[in-house]
């Protein structure tokens, strides 16, 4: 089974790739857990953030600009004397809720999308497939970028842009999911037994589908992150002064030759948040891959 | 052949027309009105009007679609609302500042991805391949605008050999002109490498199982001569493949890193339209892109029919 998702700016997805050489099970179970265990951190922050002793990410302390880590700035200062640490977790509340609920919408849209195109087939299909093949002519950062031109930037605005982003991919891998299962046994079973589509759609084929969905939603929540951070990286995402990573890391630019933490720290946030939602993503997707059956 | 060619371009017409309409309606439904923009708040409503008439904006959407792809077709992406610069001749200005890079950063890619992927193939499953494996996966989570920030940290800021932004054209002075692509070509190439690598790989770990390649062993052929020679070039099939769909991928990053580093490509002039609000330029930039990656990916197509019949014949 491949699952395409060319669309995508991460590379991975592209293509069938063999499995990479087995690492003993022990070690790879220690990754996965690592990986999950980053993700609850940054989560838990980004949902307590409000609660923590945390400064404001907004507020400027001039005297502390550009300052390393002392007892006020653990993490140090920005060049306008902003709490990096209080930064990094109210991006971390912009960068996961962007990366979390835009994938949402693609795997309601994209998900049902493909089950009733791989289910019921026919005309509906084609055109579902062809509205597909017109959004993936375009490159995501530039469909990203028209649309959030389009309708202006907020967070929301930014959320349902890369939702739209995301259905493609998820179209596809429902589609593809559903084609392999339509026409088992147990659904013509079923369908004997006198269920209706909609029962056959939600107690038969969901059920099955729900797997490779959701390793596919865990690496889409990767790819959002990074094109979320892309968009505020060129100042035309998440607006300012809200801090959001790629902003952030835009922001430190600037003051690279005095203090590089400024832009390496959020750049490392991103890296192992998105590192763990692509390693916990491929490894649930190799659960699904019958070639494979580790785990 | 000559079926799965005419069966592809068919498909390929109402794509291209569904492509142009969603960049139409996309620009020509921007919020905050342009022409107002354009003449200032004092305007008055005749000279407003007079214009939105000038621009063909009074005329029903639809007509106003068609007058446009119209223009399109016939090479008239219309003129700049803020510059009065015909849009074609800013793309063509430009294209080739992106050209270079792409092709850089492609070459950058193969040179990095083909012999890791050649090497973790012989020594499948062994330290070193893990070793690759384990980086490119990594590496697929890094973001063109992150390994642009350690870049230029590494070669602008501290070591002072490269130059983080400044665009030297390629007739002025081609040293010049090569220093100001390193850093983007490399940006924009190490982020392509992983897959590149990861698909030689795989293919290439199916190759050396093949009958031939034991034959060629036992004949003692030198090892190097049976990969670079006898594996190599079977083995290459999706490579070439996932080349060609890079090309249009590249494209996208093109407009990431072109901004980063200040280089006039087309990316530039992208971003320049959306922050200026100049929907022509948006449109036509927008357009020329997505037409060019649904052509690349047509060509792409071609190819691997050409190259492997299953496909032309719809059974693979």
């Amino acid at each position: 089974m491949v699952y395409s998702i060319r669309g995508f700016d991460l590379a991975a997805l592209d293509v069938e790739v063999e499995p990479i050489a087995a690492t003993p099970a022990s070690r790879g179970r220690l990754v996965f857990w690592l990986a999950v265990a980053w993700i609850a951190i940054v989560a838990s922050a980004a949902i307590a953030a409000d609660w923590l002793p945390l400064t404001s990410p907004t507020d400027m302390d001039l005297l502390a600009r550009r300052a390393g880590p002392s007892a006020d700035h653990w993490l140090g200062a920005d060049a306008l004397g902003r709490d990096l640490l209080s930064r990094l977790v109210f991006g971390a509340r912009i960068s996961l809720s962007v990366g979390l609920i835009a994938p949402v919408l693609g795997l309601i849209v994209g998900g049902g999308l493909g089950m009733l195109a791989g289910y019921f087939r026919g005309r509906f299909e084609t055109l579902v497939v062809g509205g597909i093949d017109v959004l993936l002519a375009f490159p995501p950062l530039v469909l990203a970028l028209a649309i959030t031109t389009y309708l202006g930037q907020s967070v929301l605005n930014i959320t349902i842009t890369l939702g739209i982003l995301s259905i493609p991919a998820l179209t596809r891998v429902a589609r593809a999911a559903t084609l392999t299962f339509a026409e088992r046994e147990f659904v013509t079973a079923a369908r004997a037994l006198g269920a209706g589509h909609g029962r056959i759609l939600m107690r038969e084929l969901l059920p099955n589908i729900a797997l490779p969905l959701i390793a596919f939603f865990l690496l889409a929540v990767a790819v959002i992150i990074v094109v979320e951070g892309a968009l505020s990286f060129l100042g035309l995402g998440i607006p300012p002064p809200a801090p959001s990573w790629g902003g952030m890391i835009a922001e430190g630019r600037d003051s690279l030759d005095a203090a590089p933490a400024i832009a390496f720290l959020p750049a490392g946030a991103m890296f192992l948040t998105v590192l763990a939602f692509n390693m916990v993503g491929d490894r649930l997707r190799a659960l699904t891959d019958p070639r494979q059956g580790v785990l | 052949m000559l079926g799965f060619v005419g069966r592809r371009l068919l498909y390929l017409a109402p794509v291209l027309i569904a492509v142009s309409l969603l960049t139409f309606l996309i620009a020509a439904l921007l919020p905050g009105d342009l022409v107002v923009a354009t003449l200032g708040d004092e305007a008055t409503p005749d000279k407003v009007s007079a214009l939105r008439h000038e621009m063909g904006l009074d005329q029903p959407l639809m007509l106003q679609y068609l007058h446009w792809l119209g223009g399109a077709l016939a090479g008239d992406f219309g003129r700049s609302v803020r510059t009065g610069e015909l849009v074609l001749s800013a793309i063509l200005q430009r294209l080739p500042v992106t050209l270079e890079l792409m092709l850089f950063a492609q070459l950058i890619a193969l040179a990095i991805g083909m012999p890791l992927g050649i090497l973790c193939a012989v020594r499948n499953g062994g330290a070193f391949d893990r070793l690759v494996s384990a980086i490119a996966f990594g590496k697929l989570s890094v973001p063109a605008f992150m390994s642009a920030i350690v870049l230029i940290y590494v070669f602008s800021v501290r070591l002072k050999v490269l130059p983080a932004t400044g665009y030297v054209p390629l007739d002025e002075d081609i040293v010049g002109n090569l220093r100001s692509f390193v850093l983007p070509a490399v940006t924009l190439g190490f982020g392509e490498w992983p897959v590149l690598m990861r698909v030689l790989r795989s293919d290439m770990i199916a190759t050396l199982q093949e009958d031939y390649i034991a034959m060629a062993k036992a004949k003692g052929l030198k090892p190097w001569r049976i990969l670079l020679v006898h594996a190599l070039k079977p083995s290459s099939l999706t490579l070439v493949t996932v080349t060609g769909i890079n090309i249009g991928r590249l494209i996208g990053g093109a407009v990431l890193v072109e901004t980063i580093f200040a280089l006039p490509g087309i990316g530039r002039l992208l971003i320049g339209a959306i922050n200026t609000r100049d929907f022509v330029v948006l449109q036509g930039v927008v357009l020329f892109i997505a037409t060019g990656f649904v052509l690349v990916n047509f060509v792409v197509d071609m190819l691997y029919g050409l190259l492997d019949p299953r496909i032309r014949l719809g059974r693979a």
